[in-house]
């Protein structure tokens, strides 16, 4: 299981990649895996407000649609076209081709909430 | 709790194979294997093979078969032959459905009823207090291995395992054969709308048809394939399912399924009811649903509209893999039911718009 060690990581299973008062957000090599194929992919809009803990996307396999959840609190500043048109690459590319969305931070400190990668590898049992 | 499940003989096999596994009807079972659209595109293009062993066999035999099967389920018996099979349905006495199964006559004397996992005791035990005449009932769930290959390959991976098999097999019709370690009964049937077939066995050895296929197949592209392929390839060409198209809520004339029902009969379970109904007027229709594509995968439960008004619910759903599109069956109101409506699909508070198609939504074009 791929668990990179410059992330940090939310127990609902996305990953933050924090650059300054900005992240970058995905799901994670497990929750990939546990959903198995992922066929449709809904990501917020540009501008939107996010709070850490609530749902803000919604990632979809063959059976059945799941929540992906705001792992940092801030405003949506980019979100990924291509894993839209191309929802395979969130099993294929989970950490790259396949990321969510950028955002800015409204609340940095809340970084300190979410797992290291040693801490989500316990978290997951692997 | 995994181990109230029940399993099949075939189990330890799907966790060698890394199956993932999944709760079914009371029945520990695999969902898939490799992926869901692999295996959905393998059945397509190539071959499947399914671990159907859940599923219920129930043997009814006798000089009196015949008359407690009309009597019983709704379709007419008498026109099966010796070798053929029918689907037909057990009905509740309101005209719902209990259950919906295949009708196998394997001698002139002598049927097997092939049913739901989740219905095989309801089944039996109906069958059972409905029983008249010179008529014995066995429930041979237990000790049957039943596998389903299915896709354009089948017939070829087939001959391969029993030389010739396949051209004495014409549609619907069902066989015994031998085979290295014992006697199979295949039939030309399945669940996913390709060409393929249906094997059933009681033999000590009937769990080694299972590596024996899929050995067979390699080298055709025969992949294992789990229910969740099976539910989207049944899907694709509308094929109901128990708990999903059809329930004890649901009538036959409902769900669209008035070809296994046969009126001219003297009586049946559920006749009444049925004949009511459809003087009454049927109130609700099961319709196929073709979504506009790039939509979110319409799922069971969701709400349908015409106009912005709601007129039934999805009963099953799915992005399907071969259109690439969204498609659902769904039960709604009579009036909106004709073929080219447009409705909308209310997916998270956002109508995706689609239309009702003609049934099969998929049809294979070879």
């Amino acid at each position: 299981m791929n668990i990179p060690e410059q992330l940090r990581y939310a127990a609902s299973h996305e990953w933050s990649l924090v650059e300054g008062d900005t992240a970058t957000v995905g799901i994670t090599d497990h929750a990939q895996a546990e959903l198995t194929d992922v066929v449709f992919v809904e990501l917020p809009k540009v501008g939107q407000k996010i709070e850490a803990g609530k749902g803000c996307a919604v990632v979809e396999s063959v059976k059945a649609a799941s929540d992906v959840n705001a792992p940092l609190s801030g405003e949506v500043t980019a979100v990924n076209d291509e894993v839209v048109a191309n929802p395979a690459l969130v099993n294929t590319d989970p950490y790259g081709k396949g990321w969510f969305f950028k955002m800015k931070l409204s609340n940095p400190s809340e970084i300190e909430n979410l797992k290291t990668a040693g801490a989500y590898r316990t978290l997951i049992g692997k | 709790m995994m181990s109230s499940l029940r399993t099949t003989p075939l189990h330890a096999a799907h966790m060698a194979a890394g199956a993932r596994m999944v709760e079914f009807g009371g029945w520990d079972m695999p969902v898939q294997y490799s992926s869901i659209l692999k295996e959905h595109a393998a059945v397509r293009t190539a071959a499947g093979l399914f671990d159907i062993s859940h599923m219920g066999e129930i043997r009814v035999k006798g000089p009196d078969a015949v008359s407690f099967l009309n009597s019983s389920l709704t379709n007419n018996a008498s026109k099966i032959a010796v070798n053929g099979s029918q689907y037909s349905m057990l009905l509740d006495e309101k005209g719902g459905v209990v259950d919906d199964l295949f009708v196998y006559r394997t001698s002139d004397d002598d049927f097997l009823l092939v049913v739901n996992a989740s219905h095989i005791e309801e089944d039996f035990g109906l069958l059972k207090s409905l029983k008249r005449g010179r008529v014995e009932l066995d429930d041979e769930s237990g000790e049957t291995v039943a596998l389903a290959l299915q896709g354009p390959a089948s017939p070829a991976i087939l001959d391969r395992w029993i030389p010739g098999a396949s051209s004495q097999l014409g549609h619907h019709q069902i066989k015994s054969f031998p085979w290295d370690l014992g006697t199979a009964w295949i039939a030309r049937t399945g669940y996913t709308g390709e060409d393929g077939f249906e094997i059933l066995c009681s033999d000590p050895a009937a769990p080694l048809m299972w590596t024996s296929l899929l050995e067979l197949g390699e080298s055709s592209g025969l992949l294992p394939c789990g229910l969740g392929a099976r539910d989207t390839l049944r899907m694709e060409v509308c094929y109901p399912l128990n708990g999903h198209e059809l329930g004890p809520d649901i009538t036959p004339l409902e769900a669209g399924i008035g070809f296994a029902v046969d009126f001219t009969k003297s009586d049946f379970r559920g006749k009444a009811a049925l004949m009511a109904q459809k003087a009454a007027g049927v109130p609700r229709k099961a319709v196929a649903l073709l979504a506009k594509p790039g939509g979110a995968p319409p799922r069971a439960g969701y709400p349908v509209l015409r106009d912005g008004k709601a007129i039934g619910k999805l009963t099953s759903g799915v992005l399907s893999p071969t259109l690439q599109a969204g498609i659902g069956l769904a039960l709604v109101d009579t009036s909106h039911a004709a073929v080219g409506n447009s409705v909308d699909i209310e997916i998270r508070g956002k109508y995706v718009p689609a239309s009702i198609v003609k049934k099969p939504i998929y049809r294979k074009t070879s």
